[in-house]
């Protein structure tokens, strides 16, 4: 099977503290520690089973610039074996629909028998994997936690609510997005970064994917975002101040008083 | 100005909450719009559902065929296609099912799409001004949305508040006949229900609940302790259950359990709404995290800026302490 794997690379919430920058209108980018989208790398460990599975080729693709070739080594590294740069200025500015463009572009040009994508990334926009499909004319389903491979078809479970799963048979080709958790992804050493340092990335621009200009980049861009804020405080927490015994003394008669302690 | 409809989410004859939520949505929009809500199903309960929704519309269409028995995304979508004129702006929820159908129906109905709009500020000129949140909720952002050629607008859920009721005043169309023939390359199976774990973390008065800030599988013992001392259970965030450290029947959130404690400690957790969504009953929130700016804080009761490793500890000795005086 031809997997292909759309991936981003993001900053990292788990290491940086998220801020506004001093004139508020954007967030502080200065020195983000950057990594691959959490839920990319799970699509990525997802496709290199599949194929340790039933047999085929995993390659990671992603719209971006130079700095983003550090993350298709990385998911290279775990085994992917082809990474691919979807780059140009004329891709600057674009909104989901304009990444959904451009990746649905570069889908056509090869023969990928599923396209995975993370289910969000930093923005939480969740929408891109839709969008493609819809594009293609493929199949699509989002928020997958298991999949398992039949003739022609995929049988994949949806995370719905209350922890349940909804079971859904899916022809190929088709598009699903990856939610956390579907495996335990693997981990990736400085020697297996190293091992693939000098593989080739090739390099796809507007005009090798026969884009317009109209329908990428700022100027086709319907959805744009304005500024960033802090919302004005609700009443928030009580924020409990002193030493750490006074505290948990404090806390600890909370929880008494709250009916919580006999 | 653009008609403006909403997708009613329902399951065995209940409507969600979501329905109302949507009304108030799309008054934020337009002052004055009566919008439309729309119901896809199968079989009798349809009426009924219809029905009910009079009161926050002023028109239900009902959608009833046999291949919307199972609200499958891609038909859904096909269905909405045929019905909707076009330049109209939809309002989905934000939940599982709208994850899987608007991004898709953006796209069909070659309009933009605003993914998780958690407010509406009004509309300037062509443009539709929103209000969303980036990175798990850290930072809220503007988002102007050009809505000449319509939209499909997801809306977080619980976002907004639910109106007074009205009269029932409003009519019910049955536009069934235009949808027609409906088929996808996707096909709905079954529903598998969650497993039950050890520990019914629905149960508890109190719970420890641990994130991503408890770090290690071997700090989960930390959390535990306390629990045992105060006679409580440990829940998580889904972080956890993603590192595979605690069963998904400790997970609290909207893919997670619903729970109802009196006492509810998150500790080393963000706080998405995700997770908010599975904490019912206003119990009383004590958070703790390392990071003053963490969402948790603002819904939180009682907040403390520290390592759970350090504090837990602390908080286990105290609840010693006070159980022996006794």
């Amino acid at each position: 099977m031809e997997i292909l794997v759309c991936v981003r690379r993001v900053p990292d919430t788990s290491e940086n503290e998220i801020q506004l920058n001093s004139a508020g209108n954007d967030i502080e980018r200065d020195d983000l520690v950057y990594s691959v989208n959490e839920w990319d790398n799970y699509a990525v460990e997802e496709a290199i089973q599949i194929v340790d599975r039933v047999g085929g080729n995993v390659t990671v693709a992603t719209v971006g610039g130079e700095d983003d070739e550090e993350i298709l080594r990385r998911e290279m590294a775990m085994g992917a074996k082809h990474g691919v740069l979807i780059s140009d200025e004329a891709f600057n500015g674009s909104d989901g629909r304009g990444y959904a463009t451009i990746l649905a572009a570069f889908v056509k040009k090869g023969k990928y028998d599923l396209v995975l994508t993370g289910v969000q990334a930093e923005a939480g926009e969740a929408q891109v994997g839709g969008m493609m499909a819809a594009m293609l004319d493929y199949p699509f389903a989002s928020l997958v936690n298991s999949i398992e491979v039949l003739d022609g078809k995929l049988k994949v479970s949806r995370e719905i609510e209350g922890g349940n799963k909804e079971m859904n048979e899916i022809d190929l080709p088709c598009v699903l997005s990856i939610q956390t958790g579907i495996n335990e992804p693997r981990y990736v050493g400085i020697r297996g970064i190293r091992q693939v340092a000098s593989v080739e990335i090739p390099s796809y621009g507007a005009s090798d994917l026969g884009l317009d200009a109209s329908v990428i980049g700022e100027a086709a861009a319907k959805v744009k975002r304005v500024d960033y804020f802090v919302p004005a405080m609700t009443k928030g927490a009580e924020m409990l101040q002193g030493d750490r015994e006074e505290i948990a003394g404090k806390v600890v008669d909370l929880i008494k008083a709250k009916g919580g302690l006999k | 100005m653009a008609r403006i409809f909403t997708y009613i989410i329902h399951k065995g004859g209940a409507v969600d909450d979501s329905a109302a939520e949507l009304a108030v949505a799309a008054r934020k929009i337009d002052a004055s719009a009566s919008p439309t809500a729309i119901v896809a199903g199968y079989g009798a309960e349809l009426d009924a559902i219809c029905d009910s929704l009079r009161a926050a519309y002023g028109e239900v269409w009902k959608l009833s065929n046999e291949a919307l028995s199972y609200p499958n995304a891609e038909l859904v979508r096909k269905a909405l296609i045929k019905v909707l004129p076009a330049g109209s702006i939809v309002l989905v929820p934000h939940d599982h099912f709208g994850l899987d159908l608007s991004p898709g129906l953006a796209i069909k109905m070659n309009s933009p799409f605003v993914s998780d709009a958690v407010n509406i500020e009004g509309i300037e000129g062509t443009y539709l001004k929103l209000v969303r949140q980036e990175f798990g909720g850290q930072v809220s952002c503007h988002v102007r949305c050009d809505i000449s050629s319509g939209a499909v607008i997801n809306i977080r859920p619980g976002a907004f508040k639910a109106a007074e009721n009205t009269p029932a005043s409003g009519t019910v169309v049955d536009k069934s006949a235009e949808v027609g023939a409906l088929a996808a390359g996707r096909r709905y199976l079954e529903t598998v229900a969650s497993e039950a774990g050890d520990v019914d973390i629905t149960k508890h008065d109190v719970l420890v609940s641990i994130g991503r800030g408890i770090q290690e599988q071997e700090n989960v013992a930390i959390a535990q302790e306390l629990a045992d001392a105060i006679g409580g259970a440990v829940s998580c965030s889904r972080p956890v259950v993603d590192a595979k450290w605690l069963d998904k029947s400790r997970q609290v959130g909207s893919s997670g359990k619903t729970v109802k404690p009196k006492v509810y400690l998150a500790c080393g957790i963000s706080g998405s709404f995700q997770h908010l969504a599975g904490i019912k009953g206003n119990p009383f929130i004590i958070a703790i995290n390392k990071n003053p700016k963490a969402p948790i804080f603002q819904v939180a009761d009682v907040g403390i800026v520290d390592d759970l490793l350090e504090l837990l500890p602390e908080l286990t000795n105290k609840v010693r302490e006070t159980v022996k005086v006794k």
